[in-house]
């Protein structure tokens, strides 16, 4: 069992208190997972030349400042830095796969969460509400964003098993379910040079989408491949830069319930994460039907 | 008016109202027991066996009225997953849409979602009659054995797949038929159970309108020629 919340703000209030929302649709949805659990929030873009890119360290006191004053001095380019904890975020212009590079040389405990003009991603393990209060998601703002609560059922409890999962740029995955053949597909992929950080099943799916999308396939072809290729029960729920994405497999034995309201869209697992959204009464409330494709634009 | 018990599930606890449900019904001498901000909480009123009336003013969650015997129980909203689960008499209404496995094993009583329910209603029901006024998801009434499933909508894929001796009446299209279920001939019989059953559950449909889906009992008997496709 697992948690999935998402949230599209239609509105400029509820943008700039679009954590305030998310938090307790993620707090109520602790009761599905106290493994771990992640967030993703995309905010308007950055200068289209530069990157926000998150950065996860196992070390809660780690020195930001003084890998945020080497990397400016190694990539000869400014670098916004913003840290909380084992958290940060760097905007570059510099190219991602150089800083990528460039940090697995410098520190190779650090793990790159997302890369994107508008994702930022926080996750780690323990209780969501602790997770959620240390990272401060109540002040967050933007556009949408997507959490989960994670129970493990396949792989390792560990901050990289966590989700949102992300492969590219400004596209990330969470997932309540289990796939039956993330291995053989993921074989499949490595062989087509698409590399892995872990063995869990969801990061399959997520580099599987972002593969075909890398390939020319839109989300939507991405998915009616992945209703294909991918064996087994998921709910999930994608966030591009101006999109929220969800489909469900075709036995859609793992929940989901959306709410559209002029002012939001809403997902999540059950109604109860939900129910305190601002005028939810007169919202259209669904289930997603098996196997149909539902996306909302910001 | 006397002989009504309210519970704010913003104040208190499920726990709190399933005890009283349970334990303090008779004692109070309540006959209407009405619940506000259900706000999609989980079991509510489930186990409950007493003639009482339940009105949950708003959305429930997960197992609404499972295991319920006697009471009366009306959701003014949707209700989630497994509603009025393994129910052994009385009825639980819900006043909107209804999650998957609506019904699922109940041995009896009735069962009405005014709106759509979603996939596997009536799964392994066991003699609970069930209507619904609008649609049903797919694999409803999977492993049916003994009851009556009234579908005023459209049925989804593999409608009564593997079903028992539970009849399915649909009104509307079928997107398909599981393994082994067959339509049949709707006789008067039928129609006066159908007009019966919409008459219990107040929705105004003309029976002669539905199919009868029941079991071809082709799985009755191990069939070894079959070579495992059914």
């Amino acid at each position: 069992m697992c948690g999935i919340v998402g949230l599209l703000a239609r509105k400029e209030d509820l943008r700039e208190r679009l954590g305030e929302w998310v938090l307790p649709m993620l707090a109520c949805m602790a009761d599905r997972g106290t493994d771990s659990a992640g967030l993703a929030v995309f905010s308007d873009g950055i200068d289209a030349q530069a990157r926000r890119i998150s950065l996860y360290s196992p070390d809660r006191k780690y020195d930001w400042e003084a890998l945020a004053k080497a990397l400016r001095e190694a990539v000869r380019t400014d670098v916004a830095l913003r840290a909380v904890e084992n958290h940060a975020a760097l905007v570059t212009a510099a190219a991602p796969a150089a800083v990528a590079e460039w940090l697995e040389k410098r520190d190779p405990s650090l793990r790159v969460l997302s890369v994107g003009r508008s994702i930022e991603v926080y996750k780690d393990v323990g209780h969501p509400n602790e997770t959620a209060s240390r990272y401060g998601f109540a002040r967050l703002k933007g556009t949408h964003a997507v959490a989960h609560t994670r129970m493990a059922t396949e792989s390792a409890v560990t901050p990289a098993h966590s989700h949102p999962y992300t492969a590219g740029e400004d596209f990330c995955l969470i997932h309540n379910g289990s796939l039956s053949n993330p291995h053989s597909l993921r074989r499949k992929l490595q062989k087509r040079g698409v590399r892995f950080e872990t063995d869990n099943d969801t990061e399959t799916a997520c580099r599987f989408l972002e593969w075909r999308m890398r390939e020319g396939a839109t989300l939507e072809a991405a998915l009616q491949e992945g209703l294909r290729m991918l064996d087994g029960f998921y709910t999930l729920l994608m966030a591009t830069r101006d999109r929220l994405v969800l489909v469900r497999d075709a036995f859609a034995c793992k929940p989901a319930v959306v709410a559209e309201h002029p002012a939001y869209v809403a997902v999540a697992s059950e109604y109860r994460s939900l129910a305190h959204l601002p005028d939810v009464k007169s919202a259209k409330v669904f289930e997603p039907q098996p196997e149909e494709i539902y996306a909302w634009r910001v | 008016m006397a002989g009504v018990v309210t519970f704010d599930l913003a104040k208190q606890a499920v726990r709190d109202l399933n005890q009283f449900l349970h334990h303090d019904l008779s004692r109070n001498g309540a006959m209407e027991v009405r619940v506000l901000n259900p706000n999609g909480r989980h079991s509510i009123a489930v186990g409950v066996d007493a003639p009482v009336q339940v009105e949950v003013m708003g959305e429930a969650g997960y197992y609404l009225g499972g295991m319920n015997k006697q009471a009366r129980i009306i959701v003014h909203g949707n209700a989630g997953w497994s509603v009025a689960e393994n129910i052994m008499s009385g009825t639980v209404r819900v006043k909107g849409c209804a999650s998957e496995c609506a019904a699922a094993s109940g041995h009896g009583g009735l069962v009405v979602i005014e709106g759509d329910a979603s996939s596997r209603c009536g799964i392994s029901m066991k003699g609970v009659d069930i209507v619904v006024g609008g649609d049903v998801g797919h694999m409803s009434a999977f492993m049916a054995q003994a009851g009556r499933l009234v579908v005023c909508g459209n049925a989804g894929a593999a409608l009564g797949d593997s079903v028992y001796e539970a009849v399915v009446y649909v009104r509307g299209s079928i997107h398909s038929l599981g393994a082994d279920a067959r339509r049949e001939e709707m006789t008067d019989k039928d129609c006066a159970t159908v007009a019966e059953l919409l008459k219990k559950a107040g929705i105004a449909a003309d029976p002669k309108a539905f199919k009868r889906i029941a079991s071809g009992k082709t799985l009755y008997h191990w069939n070894v020629e079959a070579n495992q496709e059914y």
